[in-house]
């Protein structure tokens, strides 16, 4: 019975290699056409700021249909029902936070890098090591959970069950990635994020309005439906079938809520979207493109969601392999057969490819661009030798992400997002927000709330549930957690914005007045930053 | 000193009021940003952003936080059914939806109306004009 399951759930997996392989080819040519010259800084980091606002804005969205999103988001509103659409709705209405505070004036004001914003009018070394430091360790986290993942997707798209298999795949994916970041820079992960994104949007907007249309368009048909071949029955359409065991679940939910409102758009590398255009008004088109594009793939995968439960159901996805993540592939097994299920299979996969790489690619800027040219060279470093040091950063941050998606492999990890997206939300967004509109913010203050997001978000999270104390812990039989919380943002993003006040107001150096001028103007006029 | 790097002053930088952009501490060709940031066509330009985006923010995390506290802890409210099997948590949600590319659209009108063209006047100002 299972094995037949599986059968089921993988289709063909040669089709699904197929697809896979005609994507990575076809990727791979557009790299190659892409990168016509990949010389100057500018052009590895921010694609010579060449591209329009409509293509970054669909590239922008890429970032976040990840195989997380796309598999995982279906899964919980197959699964767990209304909860899982809850947790959708962050993820678009968090645009807004790019769109109105960071987005233009972060684009008028930086170059290649969130440090470059920060460090903008502070002392320059301190900020920039404390901004690499962060931009670091959140990237870290994101990509530790996206190739956490990749295992369990390689067995559940390909029908490799083996550990050794798994590993083999997961190295030659993290290979192909590797090589797109090293020859494409940011213009050829862009590329990649824009097929694969208009891939995927194209891929939901089909499956649901195929789902509405076999419903006789009734939203309301597909509810019924769905909440009869459900586990949990008439419940499936009501709060708490997720997080609403008891009150500590239900705060950890709001922590969560305001962790991703806040923290999706202070991400390092969805930032440092913004420099691949050439001016501010490019960046809000970016964002108003990438916000349409969410709406639309949040709509359809409320759909998706609900429409697999009401045609495959939720006790067939949880004991497919693969579990709840197994929603969509067999919804699209279900209404397109084999090779339906190939496509989306295949464009599931490149979604871990291309938001690896752009995460590679933002963590390689950082180290290369804040800690290599301006920390230890004092920003005297040649243009030639930083990009050599921000490629074999490249290579570094690539092998160690292909031996943490080995080596987690099968762990429960899917915090690790959450994480990553407290932490940015605490280290970035309040500095972010100061330096760019509060006149008398200087370099203590600065260091504070970088400092003091990041350091309660990861002591927080230690002592959290999620590492120890309670089921699904990663540290089974010792338990010394305090904190009750999984999410450590309800706490930890107030904090940094308090710490970032009494560090500035405490401290006795003012801020840099003409900087500070300077830093204004250019913010909301983009005065200076074509020079 | 070296007035001939800096661009052509087709500014009003004659009139009696306030610096000269482009005349003071700029050795390198740089506007003088003291200057653009003391200005009044600046100020408006920041008045108006920040009246626009700060209200606007407090407003949708408001909003947004709404939807969550009552999904968390009002079950009962959320769970009424509206029409057919659709409650309403759902269309809680959908507004959601509708209200960010609401505010997204606004956004985008009220850039394009009132800030880029302020946007300009600074620029002419400041003698960098529009590329």
């Amino acid at each position: 019975m299972t094995l037949q399951i599986a059968a089921r759930t993988t289709g063909s997996p040669i089709i699904n290699l197929s697809v896979f392989f005609a994507f990575v080819i076809i990727t791979l040519f557009v790299v190659y056409k892409a990168t016509n010259r990949n010389s100057t800084t500018s052009d590895y980091y921010a694609a010579g700021s060449a591209f329009t606002g409509v293509q970054n804005g669909i590239a922008l969205s890429g970032d976040f249909l990840s195989a997380a999103s796309f598999l995982g988001i279906s899964g919980a509103i197959a699964v767990h029902g209304y909860d899982g659409f809850l947790y959708s709705v962050g993820w678009l209405v968090a645009w807004l936070v790019a769109l109105l505070l960071v987005g233009e004036r972060l684009r008028n004001t930086g170059r290649f890098t969130v440090g470059d914003v920060m460090a903008y009018r502070m002392k320059q070394r301190p900020v920039r090591a404390a901004a690499a430091n962060s931009t670091l360790v959140i990237t870290f986290f994101y990509m530790l959970a996206q190739m956490a993942g990749a295992g369990g997707l390689i067995a559940l798209l390909l029908n490799v069950h083996s550990k050794g298999g798994q590993a083999l795949i997961i190295t030659g994916v993290g290979l192909v990635m590797v090589f797109y970041v090293l020859v494409g820079g940011m213009k050829g992960t862009t590329w990649v994020q824009i097929i694969k994104a208009g891939l995927l949007l194209i891929c939901v907007t089909f499956m649901s309005v195929f789902l509405l249309g076999k419903f006789g368009f009734s939203f309301s048909a597909i509810l019924d439906q769905a909440a009869q071949n459900s586990s949990l029955g008439a419940d499936l359409l009501n709060p708490g079938g997720w997080y609403g065991e008891n009150s500590m679940t239900k705060l950890d939910f709001v922590s969560l809520s305001l962790s991703l409102v806040l923290g999706i758009s202070s991400l390092p590398h969805v930032l440092m979207r913004f420099y691949t255009v050439p001016d501010a008004k490019e960046a809000r088109r970016s964002v108003v493109w990438c916000s349409w594009s969410m709406f639309i793939f949040y709509l359809s995968i409320l759909i998706v969601g609900y429409g697999a439960t009401a045609l495959v159901g939720s006790d067939r996805i949880v004991s497919a392999p693969g579990g709840e993540n197994s929603a969509a592939p067999l919804l699209a097994f279900e209404i397109g057969g084999a090779m339906l299920l190939g496509v989306v299979s295949a464009v599931a996969f490149a979604t871990i490819l291309a938001v690896v790489a752009g995460l590679t690619l933002a963590a390689s800027a950082s180290f290369a661009h804040d800690v290599y040219a301006n920390v230890i060279r004092n920003g005297k470093a040649d243009p030639r030798s930083e990009i050599r040091v921000a490629r074999l950063t490249a290579l570094v941050i690539g092998l160690m992400a292909i031996l943490g998606g080995i080596v987690t492999n099968g762990q429960n990890v899917a915090f690790l997002v959450s994480l990553a997206l407290a932490l940015a939300a605490s280290a970035n967004l309040p500095t972010i927000l100061y330096t760019l509109f509060w006149r008398r913010f200087n370099t203590t203050g600065t260091l504070w709330s970088i400092y003091g997001g990041l350091g309660s978000g990861l002591i927080l999270i230690i002592f959290s549930p999620a590492i120890s104390g309670s089921s699904t812990s990663i540290i089974k039989g010792v338990d010394f957690h305090w904190f009750p919380l999984t999410n450590p943002g309800l706490v930890s993003i107030p904090l940094s914005f308090l710490c970032g006040f009494l560090g500035t107001v405490l401290s006795k150096d003012s801020s840099d007045r003409k900087k500070q001028a300077e830093m204004e103007v250019r913010s909301l006029t983009g005065i200076g930053s074509k020079a | 000193m070296n007035k001939s790097v800096r661009p052509p002053a087709s500014l009003p930088s004659e009139r009696a009021t306030g610096p000269g952009f482009t005349d003071r501490g700029a050795d390198i060709g740089e506007p003088d940003f003291e200057a653009i940031q003391q200005s009044p066509e600046f100020k408006l330009l920041r008045k108006r952003l920040l009246w626009f985006i700060f209200p606007m923010s407090a407003f949708f995390l408001c909003w947004y936080m709404t939807f969550v506290l009552f999904s968390a802890y009002d079950h009962e409210f959320m769970s009424r059914k509206l029409f057919g099997a659709v409650n309403t948590g759902t269309v809680f949600g959908l507004l959601q939806f509708v209200s960010t590319m609401a505010i997204v659209l606004t956004y985008r009108r009220f850039a394009r109306k009132k800030l880029d063209p302020q946007v300009d006047t600074v620029h002419e100002l400041a003698g960098v004009g529009k590329e």
